[in-house]
């Protein structure tokens, strides 16, 4: 009962960053498979929209594991939110709490706020920038990129790659840009 | 036990992928549920250290907490000493194949696309891993953002020979 109530917290970064780091070892060893999740939406359009384009002419039924593995993912959320969620409110800095109370936001009690994530947003301006563009920045980028965090950021620095070093860079310049500089600008909208 | 394709040929070097497979052996569909599990549980991680969350995000563009610096250091610095280790004693995966490891060349693209997805990244609050845990956590609203990141790598893979690569 005791380890339940433990699960149920919100786990700290020294315990969620080595399990997420094992990750690398762990498929290395079950399957020679380099860890990565980008790559999934890419094996996408190959299966399902290849459209003759020699980007998506491959085998990607060889590259299934990592459909399974972001099933899994996709899995894992629910699972971790039907039967391990954290009962109380999360718990973030006051400063992100002042500041994103400055640009609009007033829900605070799950971890995204209603405010941008609610179903009904989806046709609207909100859902056009923060899911669609946002999104397909995503998609964009990552593929440009030749990898995300978790296949450059995590798997390549592990594997000391300097490309992967650069990369990581410019995630997070890309980062601090949007929400520093051009997000004010975007909740004006709103 | 149905066997959906055959092994033999790797990932095309021209063509690129950034987590191949290299298993030599062939692997089952049931073999193929390891990674559903190993996938599982990233998921639960994903969402109990709130990696998934939006909050988080800004917080860490914000420069306002060291949670999402302490998760991705602690995890580059487990990573890197099982590389080390699987390098230096030779280890073999549970099928005795060599570990393949792919070194990365350097490409105009991981600046200009690793800046496009930055941005993407302060907006949605999500990298592709956590884009699946949101919506398995139940922000349905999020599939209309994974279908757009899939649209988004539909179109670099149109582009892909008009950009800097």
């Amino acid at each position: 009962m005791e380890l339940i109530e433990l699960i149920k917290k919100p786990w700290p970064w020294y315990v969620a960053g080595p399990l997420i780091g094992l990750t690398v070892p762990t498929l290395l060893l079950i399957g020679n498979k380099s860890f990565g999740i980008s790559s999934s939406l890419r094996h996408i359009c190959a299966a399902c929209f290849p459209a003759n384009i020699s980007f998506f002419k491959y085998n990607w039924k060889k590259e299934v594991w990592n459909l399974f593995f972001v099933a899994g993912v996709l899995v894992g959320g629910f699972l971790a939110t039907q039967f391990f969620e954290n009962p109380n409110q999360i718990v973030i800095s006051e400063k992100t709490i002042a500041a994103l109370q400055e640009l609009g936001i007033r829900d605070f009690a799950g971890l995204m706020p209603a405010d941008l994530f609610a179903l009904e947003n989806v046709l609207s301006l909100k859902g056009f920038i923060f899911f669609v563009f946002g999104g397909f920045l995503v998609g964009f980028g990552t593929r440009w990129a030749g990898g995300c965090t978790s296949g450059h950021s995590i798997m390549g620095l592990s594997n000391l790659q300097l490309p992967s070093l650069i990369a990581t860079c410019c995630f997070m310049i890309g980062g601090f840009v949007m929400v520093q500089v051009f997000l004010p600008f975007i909740f004006k909208f709103f | 036990m149905v066997t959906n394709h055959t092994n033999t040929v790797s990932f095309p070097e021209h063509l690129g992928c950034d987590s191949p497979n290299d298993m030599v052996k062939r692997e089952s569909t049931l073999g193929n549920l390891k990674y559903l599990v190993v996938g599982v549980m990233f998921g639960i991680v994903f969402v109990k250290a709130e990696i998934i969350s939006w909050f988080r995000i800004q917080e860490m563009f914000r420069l306002h907490s060291f949670h999402m610096y302490g998760v991705i250091g602690s995890a580059v610095v487990v990573g890197m000493i099982s590389i080390f280790l699987i390098k230096k004693f030779n280890i073999k995966t549970i099928s005795g194949e060599t570990v393949q490891f792919h070194p990365k060349k350097f490409m105009r693209g991981q600046i200009y696309g690793g800046l496009l997805f930055g941005m993407g990244w302060g907006i949605t609050g999500a990298c592709p891993g956590p884009l699946f845990a949101q919506i398995g956590s139940g922000y349905v609203a999020v599939i209309v953002t994974l279908l757009s990141a899939i649209a988004g790598t539909w179109t670099y893979g149109l582009l892909k020979d008009r950009l800097p690569n």
